[in-house]
């Protein structure tokens, strides 16, 4: 065994001496070690991450992906907040039983807008890519008030308090201005009255809902999505992200998806 | 610990504590309808503290001692006692939350005890608050040791380990609170990330500067690793937490990346947090430690540079694992997977030479539950790296993803190599760091090392079982070409692992609280005793710092 490592590795007994050698002197220098390190560490990430803001191929073209409206985003800003990407993927991968599963593979540009994205790593609940319009509003709100009324075996945690808590829509002009800042396209007009339209996409009786659909789409759910039409609420805000995702575009199932064995 | 402090320095101290505290008042007024005001608060009572600890003794005579006869080891005691409060709150964290799988009405009802919020109190605490804390210490001693010099500067190490540790509170109590930028790893929002920035760059500099110092030609390879880790850290930290601030009144920001870039930018940070935190610096603590125990030269040179730039090469290119068969580009999946599997070559070089060095010293792996630890930690790093090489293989990974496969594998190195590494290094150190003959209880050790050994099998077997029978059960198709089980069905399944793997974290937990009061009575209890030839002194006077190659 020890016989056949080492004609294995003779060839480069040459390069391990000199290389030996030139540390033996290397490390008597502390800013050698620090430079090496910095270089030997540095080209990986470069040549891996690089090309990906470069490369066209590496993000599908789709002119009417849309962007998040206000409330969706407000949603998204809860879902990070109660740390739900921790149990929920929002990412299938192509493999047959996951297409079969959740619906067609996920497409890089699905998540264009998505800062952070929120791919996930571990499915102790299932992935939430295409979840938008599989379940009723009703289900969502019942659900996440207790998980287990619906399903019992759920090992879920309750959010019966998102019920409770008035949306906060203040910060929601400055959000968008951050988000249009790292290059979501938000327009001037979608940022001065983003308080305004998530208050009105959850309330589809009031003069501040046509202004939702005006600006983002007529395909844009406006509804009481918690069931409450005095006030807007977290779980307004939460269920109407719930709702959209896997929907910005329709790109994915134009796109027949041909899994991997 | 103040008497040796000189009043200026106390005074500088005091400044310092001060600005910091000026920092948290602004905090506190700019985002008073916000989670950042209440960090605010955080931030101040945590500088009044510093502030009154070091107003409270600022009369008491300067130090009449000479410096250069002796090292600096108040910081990295006060570094210990706190890595391991970290370990008993962080293990504690992580048992709850496992409960919480296994019986989901083990919580409050109140939002900040729920999984999703706990969770990263769990991982934050063990890695940031016990692990780094853990590096810190140990590392302001070996750098002193290795280099037979003292450090230069005596405010500074205070600040960079009561930084870091503010640092470690503002993220913990800011989860609890929904503060979080979801990155896993790296959560903290902007104004935490950039304080980091600042202890990490002192960091950097008290490093540097003490190695200036040396009275050895030559940096011993367990300074290599820590500058390893000090440095890509810092690279990776500062990139990975790139965002813009929805206000300075609030903790929201958003990350300049999204998407597919962002994910490569998270997994390359991710990865890295395992390469550069959890395997480099713990490295440089086992490359001091084992042979010092062990009374044995490392078994060789060549090997541990060969392993030192592979694993600094090599590491980075692999995080694109944990995006397989994602949107991610095929080619850059293809990149991971490759550089993962050729990542088994240094990683084995590092835990074979390890294992070749305490040949001639097995008796005293047998007898000594202190190296034990040490011992046992490199066969986990062995076997951990083994597996992980195995899982970034693209097919494996397609059935390991999203599993508890996964949850298993960080556990075997986390709590396998990371905290037995650790906690082996702490007890070798303890008696040499407080100057006392032994440690309190060598049964104690004994029951520590046991505890540990069994809760770590049993996590990792649970998780074995879960992921793969989840994965398997989640690709099982019934004669009529359907999916068999519905994903509630695979859950189910999971019930008896989450139990168990509940309990081999309680066990193991068990073992860290034994090894807590272990050091607190070393330290209260044992008699006294000065170690022999334990201050800086030239290269060529007395005995080398670790043991020579004969």
């Amino acid at each position: 065994m020890m016989r056949l490592i080492r004609i294995l590795l003779r060839p480069f007994s040459k390069f391990f001496e000199f290389h030996a050698r030139t540390h033996y002197r290397a490390e008597r220098h502390s800013m050698a070690l620090t430079i090496g390190i910095i270089i030997a560490a540095g080209v990986g990430g470069f040549v891996e991450i690089a090309p990906l803001f470069t490369i066209d191929e590496t993000v599908e073209a789709d002119p009417h992906m849309r962007v998040y409206t206000p409330l969706e985003q407000a949603g998204r800003d809860i879902y990070i907040r109660e740390g739900c990407y921790a149990c929920h993927s929002q990412m299938i991968r192509t493999l047959r039983d996951e297409v079969e599963r959740y619906g067609p593979y996920s497409l890089a540009v699905e998540s264009k807008y998505d800062h952070p994205m929120l791919w996930g790593s571990k499915r102790t609940g299932p992935d939430l890519a295409r979840l938008g319009d599989k379940y009723s509003d009703d289900w969502q709100v019942r659900h996440l008030v207790n998980p287990r009324d619906l399903v019992p075996e759920s090992v879920m945690p309750q959010y019966a308090f998102l019920l409770d808590r008035r949306l906060e829509t203040d910060s929601l002009p400055g959000r968008l201005a951050a988000l249009r800042a790292v290059g979501v396209p938000y327009t001037d007009e979608m940022i001065a009255s983003a308080s305004a339209d998530a208050a009105g996409q959850a309330n589809p009786l009031t003069s501040a809902a046509d202004g939702v659909t005006e600006r983002y789409g007529d395909a844009t759910a406006v509804r009481t999505f918690d069931g409450r039409p005095d006030r807007v609420t977290e779980m307004d805000a939460l269920v109407a992200y719930l709702q959209i995702l896997g929907k910005l575009t329709d790109l994915p199932a134009q796109i027949q998806p041909v899994a991997e064995e | 610990m103040m008497s040796k402090l000189t009043v200026q320095e106390r005074t500088g101290a005091m400044m310092i504590s001060a600005l910091v505290g000026l920092s948290g008042l602004l905090m506190a007024a700019a985002g008073h309808n916000d989670a950042m005001g209440a960090h605010g608060w955080i931030v101040m009572a945590f500088a009044a503290v510093m502030f009154f600890i070091v107003a409270g003794k600022l009369d008491m005579p300067e130090p009449a001692e000479d410096r250069a006869a002796s090292y600096y080891d108040d910081p990295t005691r006060v570094g210990i006692v706190i890595a391991l409060v970290w370990a008993v709150v962080g293990m504690f964290m992580g048992v709850w939350v496992a409960a919480q799988l296994a019986w989901p009405d083990l919580r409050f009802d109140a939002a900040w005890s729920s999984f999703g919020r706990l969770r990263p109190v769990h991982t934050s605490g063990v890695i940031f608050g016990f692990g780094g804390n853990a590096l810190i210490a140990t590392s302001f001693h070996i750098m002193q040791r290795t280099s037979r010099a003292r450090m230069p500067n005596q405010v500074l190490p205070w600040f960079v380990l009561m930084g870091y540790n503010l640092f470690c509170i503002v993220a913990a109590s800011g989860y609890v609170m929904g503060v979080t930028q979801s990155k896993e790893y790296a959560e903290p929002e902007w104004y935490a990330d950039l304080w980091l920035v600042v202890v990490w760059v002192a960091y950097f500099v008290l490093y540097i500067r003490t190695l200036a110092r040396r009275n050895e030609p030559h940096i011993y390879v367990a300074n290599w690793y820590y500058l390893a880790f000090i440095l890509v850290v810092a690279v990776l930290h500062i990139v990975n937490n790139l965002a813009v601030p929805a206000s300075f009144m609030g903790a929201k920001s958003y990350s300049a990346f999204a998407g597919v870039q962002d994910a490569m930018t998270q997994w390359w940070y991710g990865h890295n947090a395992v390469a550069f935190f959890l395997t480099s610096g713990f490295l440089g603590m086992l490359y001091y430690f084992l042979p010092k125990r062990a009374e044995r030269p490392i078994y060789s040179y060549r090997l541990s540079i060969l392993s030192f730039w592979g694993i600094v090469f090599f590491y980075i290119w692999a995080g694109s694992h944990h995006l397989h068969y994602t949107a991610l580009p095929h080619w850059v999946q293809t990149l991971g997977m490759t550089f993962s599997v050729m990542l088994l070559v240094p990683s084995w070089a590092s835990a074979g030479n390890a294992l070749m060095t305490l040949n001639g010293a097995w008796h005293k792996v047998r007898d000594d539950a202190t190296l034990r630890f040490m011992m046992v930690a490199a066969v986990f790093y062995g076997l951990s790296t083994f597996e992980g090489s195995f899982m970034a293989i693209r097919p494996v990974n397609g059935l390991s993803h999203y599993t508890d496969w996964t949850v298993g594998h960080v556990h075997a190195g986390a709590m396998g190599w990371v905290a037995l590494i650790s906690f082996g290094s702490i007890y070798a150190l303890a008696p040499v760091l407080w100057r006392r003959e032994t440690m309190y209880s060598w049964k104690a050790v004994e029951w520590h090392f046991w505890l540990a050994l069994a809760g770590t099998v049993i996590y990792v077997f649970a998780m074995w079982n879960s992921g793969i029978t989840q994965g398997l059960m989640w690709r099982t198709y019934t004669e009529s070409g359907t999916l068999s089980y519905s994903f509630v069905d695979t859950l189910v399944a999971m019930h008896p692992y989450y139990v168990a793997r509940a309990f081999g974290g309680l066990l193991f937990l068990i073992g860290a609280a034994i090894g807590f009061w272990n050091v607190i009575m070393t330290i209260r209890h044992v008699p006294r005793r000065v170690p022999e030839l334990d201050y800086p002194t030239s290269s060529e006077a007395l005995e080398p710092a670790v043991p020579a190659a004969e």
